[in-house]
């Protein structure tokens, strides 16, 4: 229907500068749990909006409702200048508003084109009118992508290419991204960058949703904080800076500093020899890698998402089948042995995955029938003990101040923060010599991540070894004491973290040797 | 328009209502189709009641048909409980029964107390083995569980069939195509006038319980069915989980199989699993995958069969009510549970959202 | 005799082909739905009870699609709207329906004068094989092509609607993105409910009419318990079989027809079998077909992404 608008029209003095969306006092609740309480948030046509808030703000609720997957308690939003109710993504996008989600919503099985033309109204084009129209909107805002490619042969930034080409065949003027660079590289965000750009030249209005504010103050022309559901403020993104944007965020002045004690025993306890790891599907995941894991200190490991962080910890934790090479722990293999041969070695390896309810935990059994996941064939016989799971159970809710009705409630009812309570604190209960750890902040809130930091150091100055898998590089930076890189399943150095510099080891990211 | 938003987790004690509401508008919509019928349901079900208990005879005979189907219910649980989706119950009775009545038929002349423990012994190998096939493709190749243990049913009931014509057939039977009816000795004995096999599926409940609630093998059996990369996490072996529960699932059919040609029908022929690998699935899924629950719901699962028998007599209503009231049944229940985690809310109409928006 | 046994096979797949396309529907949609059997069965029931009472093949199809809808509905209400798990909602409508159908047939045996129930004669005149003058004539093809009931090709156009509206429309294509990634489908703005309950339930009436088959042709006109007999579950492994095609649901369920008819023309001087075993064939042979398609380490792409999961929006 608004296909001649594809490229939107600069010549429209009326849209620029008016309300794109207004949100006036919006709540929405769940249970209990007040998701969003009363928030504002306008944005108009031309403009880059920026709505920054730490994880389990609200950003993404207030998105949903936007996109009417969730339905408002009260409030009211207009958009376009109109009162607006939002029942379904259907009306959404009748409103002109494009979604883009973190995980993508395309179909893995169709083409580029099929999955742009998904769902519009019409008849269903023939492929080669089809080409022409999605290879014309490329043209028009700088895209390159093959139409007819299918999704699953996609990398995760042409998917995103996709999405972006979803709103624009649709002529949507109103653009929502949710975290869109956190699975791309630099040089992708910057690309990606250039494009919201151009489309905001064209008249449209586009918010997007980040925790990361050296991408606000890039991107932005103005900020929306929340904090804990509520509207904190809006300001001027020529007119803040990191700090102040930090402290509206979290709510205190805060240095976001994280302690680094001083490096224990440092023995080299585990050894990775060439080894390499391929994926089912007989990609490559793990390319050759050489490295060691030493105890009194924390080994951070850095890399775009997927460039084998997954494989390799699962690997060491006797998980993953490896191809060829060795995980040596002193002096035995691990690889080949599955994790109860790697225990009996008297191995002890502690692991925090990243699907904490989907690996980690039996999402539908309390903390006592958790506790015991890894112990319970221990005791002689063919019965289980829950009695020492549930002491331990009470110990942990006691010194970890774990929120939760009872140690026999399902811990899938328990909040993220919780939940990784439970995950990390029965690994180090059981006393690891070694403690991997997947992204074990993700999705908490800052006084829970500071938690797993503390928890991590406090390992350390036990002279275990740690590894810590993370996606963000200041935490990286200020939690490691060394920091290994990896991309494409290579290790592209390791590096000390007290000396190194953000922009050496994002290069290392991407591949780029250090002087390259 | 309506729509679904989730609610918190509903109380125990909430559960327990909902669902016992479901049951009783399930007997409605059923003494509804009844009444379509030109019968009067409260009559209907008053016969069904009486004629379950009306004699020492009758509670006798409401027994016996609950003894197959709370052993075969038991069968179901094991591997329901590990998300596998065995529906081949009928297939594991019918193999079950196969092999027990293999020593009936060709070792009669053993006396009863050695023949019961090895007939008991074929028919639990007889279930689990046919109950192994899948589990092993599964695991092998990841065979879907679902379409192939139900083939086997259908294999299982034509070798019967073959056997009957073949092989096994009674030459006494002026050619008709039977099997022999089982030597004394092959035969179960009663125990305060039924069959023993009662004795045995309650002992099996008690096991069964035990086995799941109690033992590092049901620990194993629930983390498997929740989630299989945390079984692996744990470092259990999954494939070995898998076999042995499938095993052991075959194998409490195959017990039901070996008590009904051994108890009940003195026998074997095609109808020995008769649609209770089938009942038996709801039963266990009524019962929300408990022993003693599966016990309760087996129990009035006879009283609805036995005293279907007796509305047949009484009405003219055929025994397969009591299919289409169990079918009614479990509708309602699979439906109730909607209302545990979710509930209904009407979408914002345009002016209401209108006014809180004013208000806010 | 080959022309003979090509002939049977076509008309012992007919029922096949129509539980294979009616559960192909529901299936690229996401929703395995066991409940062929028993949807067949109901099909079974209305069909012949209309077709009994009215003397008429349209009633008699037209009531068998109706009560497949209804008993679709069940399902669908259940799995689409209450999200309850399809496995056991599926096999709970097949023992529902088979009762059903069973409950029904012995009720109207009960009320019958004769004892029996048995078509009249219109109707089965309607049935019996088409015969087109001239056409029909031909040597071989007049037999292979113009000979069949019209149920064989009410299946055929059927596969080939199907086949079409997947290929060339654009709620084909919205229903395809249904089954594989229902999320994604939401968000483009496709009414994942909608037309989910519209395949499942199109799906069930065309097993209905499947149902239909069985009760109307099979027995000759005569209604027995269980008429289906087991056809509903070869449907739901055809589909596999058919790559959920309905165009290789008509291949796919010849095949079958013919092993189901096969007992008849193998001759005595070749070999001999048992009948029990001949009819243990198509199960036997489903069985290999599932493992051996399990076997293949490819992944198919023709398997909606998103089969045996139900959808709830609000669920990321």
């Amino acid at each position: 229907m608004a296909q001649q608008n594809t490229t939107p029209n600069q010549a429209e003095p009326s849209a620029v500068g008016e309300y794109a969306i207004e949100c006036r006092g919006v709540t929405k609740r769940f249970g209990t749990v007040v998701a969003n309480d009363g928030v504002d948030l306008t944005v108009r046509y031309g403009e880059i909006l920026a709505l920054l808030g730490e994880n389990g703000s609200g950003k993404t609720t207030l998105m949903n409702m936007l996109s009417g997957i969730y339905h408002p308690d009260s409030g009211s939003i207009r958009i376009a200048g109109k009162e607006a109710v939002i029942n379904s993504p259907e009306d959404s996008m009748a409103l002109g508003i494009g979604m883009i989600y973190q995980h993508f919503k395309l179909v893995d099985v169709f083409t580029a084109m099929d999955n742009i033309a998904l769902g519009t109204p019409g008849r269903r084009l023939p492929a080669r009118e089809l080409r022409t129209k999605v290879e014309g909107i490329c043209k028009g805002v700088g895209l390159t992508i093959d139409p007819a490619k299918r999704i699953y042969e996609m990398s995760v930034s042409e998917k995103q290419t996709v999405e972006i080409l979803k709103v624009l065949y649709r002529g949507q003027k109103i653009l929502i991204l949710d975290e869109p660079t956190a699975v791309l590289t630099p040089q992708e965000t910057d690309k990606l960058f250039a494009i919201l750009r151009r489309m905001r030249e064209q008249g449209c209005a586009v918010i997007i949703i980040t925790h990361k504010l050296g991408e606000v103050l890039d991107i932005s022309d103005r900020v929306t904080i929340l904090r804990r559901g509520k509207y904190i403020d809006t300001v001027n993104t020529a007119e803040t800076d990191e700090q102040q944007l930090t402290e509206l965020m979290v709510g205190r002045p805060v240095s976001l500093e994280i302690d680094r004690p001083e490096q224990g025993e440092l023995n080299s306890i585990l050894k990775a020899v060439d080894l390499t790891i391929r994926k089912p599907d007989g990609a490559i995941a793990v390319d050759d890698v050489s490295f060691e894991v030493r105890t009194g200190e924390i080994l951070g490991v850095a890399g775009i998402a997927g460039s084998g962080q997954k494989e390799l910890c699962e690997a060491i934790a006797g998980l993953y089948p490896a191809e060829k090479g060795a995980v040596l722990y002193r002096k035995e293999n691990l690889i080949g042995k599955n994790p109860r041969e790697i225990s009996r070695l008297g191995v002890h390896l502690g692991f925090v995955p990243e699907d904490r309810l989907g690996m980690g935990l039996v999402a539908s059994m309390g903390m006592v029938g958790n506790m015991m996941l890894k112990t319970y064939d221990a005791p002689k016989g063919p019965f289980i003990d829950t009695a020492p799971a549930r002491e331990q159970a009470e110990e942990l809710v006691d010194k970890l101040s774990i929120v939760t009705p009872s140690v026999d409630t399902p811990v899938r009812l328990m909040s993220g923060g919780n939940v990784q309570k439970v995950l990390l604190g029965r690994e180090i209960v059981s006393k690891p010599s070694v403690l991997i750890t997947a992204y074990p902040v993700r999705g908490l809130d800052i006084n829970s991540s500071y938690t797993v930091y503390d928890l991590l150091n406090e390992q350390k100055k036990d002279n275990v070894a740690v590894v810590y898998v993370g996606e963000d590089l200041d935490v990286l930076m200020e939690l490691s004491d060394r920091i290994m890189v990896l991309c494409h399943g290579k290790i592209t150095g390791i590096v000390d973290a007290r000396t190194a510099t953000k922009d050496q080891i994002a290069r290392l990211m991407v591949g780029g040797k250090e002087e390259a | 328009m309506l729509r679904v938003i989730k609610t918190e987790e509903k109380t125990a004690k909430q559960m327990m209502i909902i669902r016992l509401a479901a049951f009783v508008l399930a007997l409605a919509a059923g003494g509804l189709f009844i009444l379509a019928l030109g019968v009067n349901p409260l009559k209907v079900y008053g016969t069904i009641l009486s004629g379950a208990f009306r004699s020492k005879m009758a509670v006798q005979a409401t027994i016996k048909v609950m003894i197959p189907m709370l052993v075969a219910a038991l069968g179901v649980t094991l591997a329901f409980k590990m998300k596998f989706w065995n529906i081949g119950g009928e297939g594991q009775i019918i193999m079950g029964a196969v092999f027990a009545t293999y020593f009936a038929l060709y070792h009669a002349d053993w006396p009863f107390f050695i023949l019961f423990p090895v007939m008991l012994i074929a028919g639990i190998v007889g279930g689990g083995l046919w109950a192994l096939i899948p589990a092993l493709c599964k695991v092998r190749f990841g065979t879907n569980e679902t379409l192939f243990t139900l083939m086997l049913n259908y294999i299982a009931l034509y070798l019967v069939a073959y056997l009957q014509e073949g092989p096994w057939r009674d030459p006494a039977a002026n050619g008709f195509p039977k099997i022999p009816s089982f030597a004394a000795s092959a035969t179960l004995p009663k125990v305060l006038g039924v069959q023993m096999g009662w004795i045995v599926a309650l002992v099996l409940t008690v096991i069964v319980f035990v086995y799941m609630r109690y033992t590092k093998h049901g620990y194993e059996i629930s983390v498997v069915g929740q989630s299989q990369a945390t079984a692996a996490y744990a470092g259990m072996n999954v494939s070995r989980i898998v076999l042995r529960t499938m095993f052991l699932s075959g194998a409490v059919a195959g017990i039901c199989g070996m008590l009904q040609v051994s108890g009940s029908d003195k026998t074997l022929t095609t109808g020995v699993a008769g649609g209770i690998g089938f009942t038996a699935i709801i039963i266990a899924w009524l019962a929300q995958l408990n022993p003693f629950g599966s016990l309760v719901v087996a129990f009035l699962f006879a009283i609805l069969e036995k005293g279907s028998s007796v509305v047949q007599s009484d009405f003219g209503l055929s025994t397969d009510c009591a299919d289409v009231l169990q079918g009614i049944i479990l509708f309602f229940v699979l439906g109730c549970e909607f209302f545990i985690r979710y509930r209904f809310v009407r979408d914002n109409a345009r002016k209401a959202a209108a006014v809180k928006g004013g208000e806010g | 005799m080959l022309l003979k046994f090509i002939v049977a096979a076509i008309g012992a797949s007919t029922p096949l082909l129509f539980g294979t396309v009616g559960e192909t529907l529901s299936e690229k949609v996401g929703h395995l739905n066991l409940g062929v059997e028993g949807m067949m069965s109901i099909g079974a029931c209305a069909g012949f009870m209309v077709g009994m009472m009215t003397d008429s093949f349209l009633w008699a199809i037209l009531a068998a699609f109706g009560a497949g809808v209804l008993a679709a509905l069940i399902y669908a209400v259940l799995t689409v709207t209450f999200m309850a798990d399809q496995n056991v909602s599926g096999l709970t409508l097949t023992i529902f329906g088979v009762g059903l159908a069973n409950f029904i047939g012995i009720f109207m045996l009960g009320h019958s004068p004769s004892g029996t129930l048995k078509l009249p004669d219109g109707i089965t005149a309607q049935m019996r094989g088409v015969h087109i003058p001239g056409l029909s004539d031909l040597p071989v093809i007049g037999e292979l092509l113009f000979s069949y009931s019209p149920f064989v090709y009410i299946g055929i156009v059927i596969a080939i609607l199907c086949t079409v509206f997947m290929r060339k429309t654009k709620a084909g294509l919205n229903v395809q993105a249904i089954g594989h990634n229902p999320a994604a489908a939401d968000a483009a703005g496709i009414s994942v409910t909608r037309w989910k309950y519209t395949m499942i339930l199109v799906g069930g009436g065309i097993c209905g009419i499947g149902g239909a088959y069985c009760a109307l042709i099979i027995n000759g006109g005569v209604w027995i318990s269980n008429n289906v007999g087991g056809l509903g579950w070869i449907a739901v492994a055809l589909v596999i079989f058919a790559k959920w095609k309905p165009l290789y649901a008509i291949w796919g369920s010849f095949v079958f027809g013919a092993l189901r008819v096969l007992k008849y023309y193998v001759p005595a001087s070749v070999i001999q079998l048992p009948t029990a075993l001949y009819d243990m064939l198509p199960f036997v042979i489903t069985a290999l077909i599932l493992v051996v398609s399990s076997m293949r380490k490819k992944r198919d792409h023709n398997i909606p992404g998103s089969l045996g999961v139900n959808y709830f929006r609000e669920e990321r």
